[in-house]
């Protein structure tokens, strides 16, 4: 028997808005324990939650990203559980009226173009932090309690593990570049549940789902999912009957484990939050935020190819992150070209980056530095071998360029009067290289040039040695 | 009766609540007469009337994304029973519900 997989995928991610979604308390990773919140944060008595305007709006900004048509009346609804991690013992979220609802992105697998479909997108709260310790204490911190979330649920369009990573992918880089957040896995700004059901090829009816909760890396879901739905296979081909429980993907073997088995639905208990008035989004406002949203990578991607000339596949590496993308514009705004901007980035950039593990913004270059090397190789100021040198150095110590160059002495000859004398030396001590040279071995000069480089300490302009050194040996 | 010994049972274990035979009893009484105070609603006749999540007539209260620092931590804590190196300190509840 033939079956096909079916993965649906609610993502978490954070919001960078400067306070928390129903408290002003600073949103901040990394702070010290229980800094960064306040008395609503806490749940004391008497305390009353404020919708952060900025949050509902960032929220609007990702499901506008998404294409979703924004629910123009909403609410928000407690979701009640009992657990450390959030003093009130409810979660502020939306149950009855997402923010977002019927969206949808495109992904590309294997060549193929795929829309995947969005059911929904809510705002809410994260909760905080519990740390349990094998003292038999759980260590709680709340800063993060009251971050707002935006979760996105996709429809059951995802047909593979490969599909669920391309998703992913393709959210990350929606999500960035509206600016909405920073989008880290690592610092768990973005987490996945990873729903996964089979059924015979055919079928009309979905099959019973298992769950995977809070991955935090996308290689994990990928793995995760595909490991899943093996097993579901061979459970069904053994006769037996799949039931709906949380399973957790194990690291160590890239098996999925049994948690726990559901039984029933969740009691939650859901009701609508009466401690926050209910909100209209007018056309005004939708438009307003329309507005703010950062121009998206494709569009980026169409004006690189055809405002500036980059191939496709340039364009389509400079737009697969926003630090990138705005790094590079920002070099060609400082008077960059265009294609010369890119390969660096591409290049050098690029490597360097892998080579240290680092972000482009770790790092001590910066686009007006870029740009000013650029334009010094271009106007023959510097050799593009010397320009590795200084590569080097603005990246690792964010020198200045032209400052840099001129202290180390490394701007390049061009000056006739400069180079004849040190060509005419140099022959004079290679006799054989000339007679070569007569003799119809073009690799002589190839030698000479090496010798002339090597006498200015490689900064003899190549275009200009070549020049005097063939008129020279014409002479000869 | 309205509600079941079983459901207020059930409905206290969400909240960790732990009650005697006596106090489920009693609940269960208490909680019955609610319900049946609140149950009148239903012989209203709501026929067009729009679904009321809220009955005030506030809209779009909001406040701007504006940081204010967090309650001193020190004051915080006079609370709190037991903390340690900044942290709140609660006895391990390895929960089968860990999410949000």
């Amino acid at each position: 028997m033939n079956f096909e997989t079916t993965i649906g995928l609610e993502v978490h991610i954070e919001m960078k808005t400067n306070s928390k979604a129903f408290s002003p308390a600073p949103v901040q990773y990394g702070s010290d324990p229980n800094t960064n919140t306040n008395v609503v944060d806490w749940a004391l008595p008497g305390v009353l939650p404020t919708v952060n305007k900025g949050a509902l709006e960032f929220g609007m900004r990702a499901a506008l990203a998404l294409n979703c048509e924004i629910t123009r009346d909403i609410h928000f609804d407690r979701k009640n559980y009992f657990y450390p991690d959030n003093p009130k013992a409810y979660q502020i979220t939306q149950a009855q009226t997402p923010i977002g609802r019927h969206g949808w992105l495109e992904i590309e697998v294997d060549g193929q173009k795929k829309k995947i479909g969005i059911e929904e997108m809510h705002v809410e709260e994260d909760a905080g932090k519990n740390t349990h310790s094998p003292d038999g204490y759980s260590y709680v911190d709340l800063n993060r309690q009251g971050t707002p979330l935006i979760e996105i649920v996709s429809k059951p369009d995802i047909a593979s593990a490969d599909e669920a990573y391309a998703y992913l992918v393709r959210l990350r880089q929606i999500i960035q570049f509206t600016g909405i957040s920073d989008v880290k896995m690592e610092e768990g700004s973005m987490r996945a549940d990873v729903n996964v059901s089979v059924r015979p090829i055919g079928s009309d009816k979905l099959g019973t789902k298992t769950e995977m909760k809070n991955l935090n890396s996308f290689e994990h879901v990928r793995k995760g999912s595909h490991y899943e739905s093996k097993r579901q296979q061979r459970v069904l081909m053994a006769g037996d009957e799949i039931r709906q429980e949380t399973r957790r993907f194990d690291e160590a073997t890239g098996e999925t484990v049994l948690m726990r088995v559901k039984e029933g639905a969740s009691d939650y208990r859901y009701f609508p939050e009466p401690d926050l008035p209910p909100i209209h989004i007018s056309d005004d406002w939708v438009q307003e935020v329309k507005e703010s949203i950062p121009e998206m990578p494709d569009k980026r991607r169409k004006r690189y190819v055809e405002d500036w000339g980059l191939p496709e596949y340039d364009a389509n590496v400079l737009t697969q992150t926003k630090e990138m993308s705005d790094f590079f514009e920002e070099a060609v705004a400082q008077g960059a070209e265009p294609k010369l901007a890119g390969n660096w980035l591409m290049g050098d950039v690029n490597a360097y980056l892998n080579a240290n593990q680092i972000g482009l913004l770790d790092t001590k270059l910066t686009p007006e530095h870029l740009a000013t090397m650029i334009k010094l190789i271009q106007d023959a100021t510097i050799s593009s071998k010397i320009a590795k040198k200084v590569f080097k150095e603005i990246i690792a110590n964010g020198s200045e360029p032209k400052a840099w160059v001129e202290k180390k002495g490394l701007v390049q000859l061009s000056d006739p009067a400069v180079l004849q004398p040190i060509i005419d030396d140099v022959l004079q001590n290679n006799g054989k290289s000339i007679e070569d040279y007569k003799n119809g071995k073009d690799r002589a000069i190839g030698f000479l040039v090496g010798q002339i480089m090597k006498q200015t300490r490689g900064k003899a302009n190549p275009k200009v040695v070549n020049k005097l050194l063939i008129a020279s040996l014409k002479q000869l | 009766m309205a509600i079941s010994e079983d459901k207020v049972a059930h409905v206290a274990g969400l909240a960790k609540l732990a009650f005697s035979k006596e106090e489920l009893q009693k609940f269960t009484g208490q909680m019955d007469e609610i319900i049946n105070m609140v149950q009148q609603l239903s012989d209203i006749d709501t026929t067009g009337v729009k679904v009321t999540t809220h009955i005030t007539d506030s809209i779009n209260t909001m406040r701007e994304d504006v940081a204010v620092k967090g309650t001193e931590r020190e004051l915080l804590m006079k609370n709190v029973p037991e903390h340690q190196d900044g942290f709140i300190k609660v006895p391990a509840i390895i929960d089968e519900n860990e999410e949000a």
